[in-house]
């Protein structure tokens, strides 16, 4: 059994200018010990998905609806008293921005210490000692010292060790991980990522990678769902995404990075067009406005998610026959160009 | 730094020290942070340079400089030969047209109750450019159009556009004046990454159009790779290896640069057994930098002579410079044709690097 099971989740909040489905019905699983990736751009949703399994999503304003069922239980329906016993134990979370996350006032020991003793019984002593480990065990060096600094007197590659520190201090079995190097320099990023690696490997738990960075999951997720306009358009092994991608938005993406291990003579092709208001999202295909491969059936009728190969574990949310995807997929892998695939695999497309 | 004749913007020993001070009545000055510490680098007409580097090395303050939004402490800066450091008055303002800056965030870089198209005609009328009224109204909407913008949205506000379209009028407005030379100061890391390609196709095309020269200054090292000619990496105020694009990478140099590569995540699944090379600790202070080579206090290759003499700029032929004592991916036979490029800091040491 998966140890986290997300199905049909809908978050919408009711704003002046309307309702925003900020998440539209999205399913996955994640298992024991291994980390799913979720990928899309700004305003997405992948953030407000993560939060919502954590009930911090939790307001007058938002409407919640599906299941998150973790180890059995559904953490969307138990009370906030409960779910105050998962967060930070059981499931924990780290975020993109370190300086905001940590409380300026109090010295870290003391913040990794109120963790400890929120979840567990044991003395202010027994605590303290732990969060000076904890430190010493995300590579703070003179983590004794350490931690009687307040958050301000380190860096922010520091910060965010503490930030990891804090999040693994009661052994979580799954940590949510929101962006957690976007804010940092590649060096310093290439640490924090080998870190968690290193400790998820060593305390077994499982992973939920958000992030906006292709070559960060590319490296890091074992399975990877891509997000567009709050719902999943792809979801599938890191290898399958990236060596044989079914969605039109996937290709877009891969077409619109820069690789630094490629010749750079090769144009970029970005996707055109803007991501849609959630609030009056497109009929049919959230995808089609932009979608360089779009049919007639795109602006009416909805695609859902479906397998497509790869022994049963590569979905895709499109209209496109599967025959159709593979020769487009199969000219755009030699040359990113939509015009060319279009050709190449003599697909006819509607008129915009 | 390869041929001067060519060059447009040519940097030459470039300072600039942030003066740290005590004491409220007799300020005193107890240090300074070396945010920039002699930086040579040339910039030729039509050509791209990527300067790249993480938080806290200097490079926007190299940006900012060009466009003397900040007094450089020593060194020039020659621009088309006049010597833009100590313009003042006129020339300085003649100087300023020929340079226009681009800057990282969209949202703080346009004055929020200003109208597009006020926004973009501003330089023109600060510089006395077109007629008041429709001749400039006409110059602002050929802009927007050049830059992806439509010309209907003149009357509109900032709040109205998204990031990549405010991007696009904080390019459009820096175009106005037609300069030669470009800054772009993180101009795309605030965007999603398919509003990124957008700007990124506008900015070269742009360039083949008008003929423009960019210095692309950026974090990201995959963008700076696809958009630049040449390339140069800095560290702590100083600029570690300059090489052409395509070579950097392929043949770094510099052990800084190995590491900047290494780390970069590859959206490749297939390269996931290439561990990449984690530096130890942070940058240091560029108050109180390391002595010799800056990088030593992190570079898994330091020795002794890394303490005691700063590197000199090496030129290891076609374009290519490092300033390390112990050059990776340097053979023999190259570093028999090398020598000390003029370009090298003076402080630096006249003592040639060996090859284990």
């Amino acid at each position: 059994m998966s140890l986290l099971e997300v199905d049909n989740l809908r978050v919408a909040f009711d704003t002046e200018d309307g309702r925003v489905q900020a998440v539209d019905g999205i399913s996955f699983s994640v298992e024991k010990g291994k980390t799913l990736g979720i990928v899309g751009e700004s305003g997405c949703g992948k953030s407000v998905a993560s939060l919502t399994m954590l009930g911090l999503t939790r307001s007058m304003n938002s409407r919640i609806e599906g299941r998150v069922e973790f180890e059995g239980r559904d953490l969307l329906s138990i009370p906030e008293t409960d779910l105050e016993a998962i967060r930070g134990n059981e499931v924990s979370m780290i975020f993109q921005d370190p300086l905001s996350s940590l409380h300026p006032f109090f010295k870290i020991g003391h913040q990794l210490s109120e963790a400890v003793l929120t979840h567990r019984d044991v003395s202010k002593g027994e605590a303290a000692k732990l969060a000076v480990e904890m430190l010493d065990l995300v590579g703070i060096p003179n983590a004794e010292a350490r931690s009687h600094s307040y958050p301000h007197e380190f860096s922010g590659g520091m910060r965010q060790r503490v930030m990891i520190a804090m999040a693994l201090i009661n052994d979580p079995k799954l940590l949510i991980a929101d962006e957690p190097t976007t804010a940092l320099d590649v060096t310093t990023q290439a640490q924090i990522l080998g870190l968690i690696d290193d400790l998820q490997e060593e305390l077994g738990m499982s992973m939920i990678l958000i992030t906006h960075d292709l070559g960060v999951v590319a490296q890091n997720a074992d399975e990877i769902a891509v997000m567009y306009a709050g719902q999943i358009v792809e979801r599938s092994s890191v290898e399958e995404l990236f060596f044989s991608p079914q969605h039109p938005y996937t290709w877009g993406l891969l077409g619109s990075i820069p690789r630094i291990d490629r010749s750079s003579e090769e144009p970029l092709i970005p996707v055109t067009g803007q991501p849609p208001s959630l609030i009056h999202p497109p009929g049919g295909c959230r995808f089609h406005p932009r979608c360089p491969y779009v049919q007639e059936a795109c602006s009416t009728e909805q695609p859902s998610l479906e397998t497509t190969g790869g022994g049963g574990t590569h979905h895709s949310a499109c209209l496109l026959s599967e025959t159709e995807r593979k020769a487009l997929w199969a000219s755009l892998e030699k040359s990113p160009d939509p015009a060319s695939a279009i050709a190449a695999a003599e697909l006819k497309v509607a008129r915009r | 730094m390869s041929s001067s004749e060519t060059a447009l913007l040519e940097i030459k020993h470039l300072v600039k020290h942030f003066p740290l001070t005590k004491g409220i009545l007799f300020r005193k000055q107890v240090g300074a942070v070396q945010a920039v510490d002699d930086l040579s680098l040339s910039v030729a007409e039509g050509e791209t340079v990527g300067l790249v580097g993480e938080t806290g090395c200097g490079k926007s303050t190299v940006a900012r400089m060009l466009v003397r939004l900040l007094d450089p402490t020593s060194g020039e800066i020659r621009f088309d030969g006049d010597d833009l450091a100590s313009a003042k008055g006129g020339d300085l303002n003649t100087l300023r047209r020929e340079i226009q800056i681009v800057f990282q965030d969209p949202y703080s870089a346009l004055n929020p109750r200003k109208t597009v198209g006020a926004i973009i005609a501003d330089p023109l009328v600060i510089h006395g450019i077109g007629k008041e009224g429709d001749d400039r109204k006409r110059m602002v909407q050929e802009l927007m159009e050049q830059v992806g913008l439509s010309p209907e949205h003149y009357n509109r506000l900032p709040h109205e556009f998204s990031g990549g379209q405010r991007q696009r009028i904080g390019i459009a407005r820096a175009l106005a004046l037609r300069p030669k030379l470009i800054v772009l100061d993180e101009p795309v890391s605030a965007l999603d990454v398919s509003i990124q390609a957008q700007v990124v196709n506008l900015l070269s095309d742009l360039q083949k159009e008008r003929d423009l020269s960019y210095l692309f200054v950026a974090h990201d090292l995959s963008v700076v790779r696809h958009v630049s000619d040449r390339i140069a990496v800095m560290y702590l105020g100083k600029i570690v290896e300059v090489a052409p694009a395509e070579e950097i990478f392929e043949k770094p140099i510099h052990p800084y640069t190995l590491a900047l590569y290494s780390a970069v995540p590859k959206p490749d699944p297939s390269e996931r057994t290439e561990k990449p090379i984690r530096l130890e600790g942070d940058l240091p202070s560029p108050t109180d930098p390391p002595s010799g080579c800056r990088f030593r206090t992190r570079c898994p290759w330091a020795t002794d002579i890394c303490t005691k003499a700063e590197p000199p700029l090496v030129d290891y032929g076609g374009g290519h410079l490092a300033a390390c004592h112990h050059p990776r991916n340097v053979s023999r036979v190259d570093l028999e044709s090398a020598q000390i490029a003029p370009a090298s800091p003076i402080t630096a040491s006249d003592q040639m690097p060996a090859v284990e």
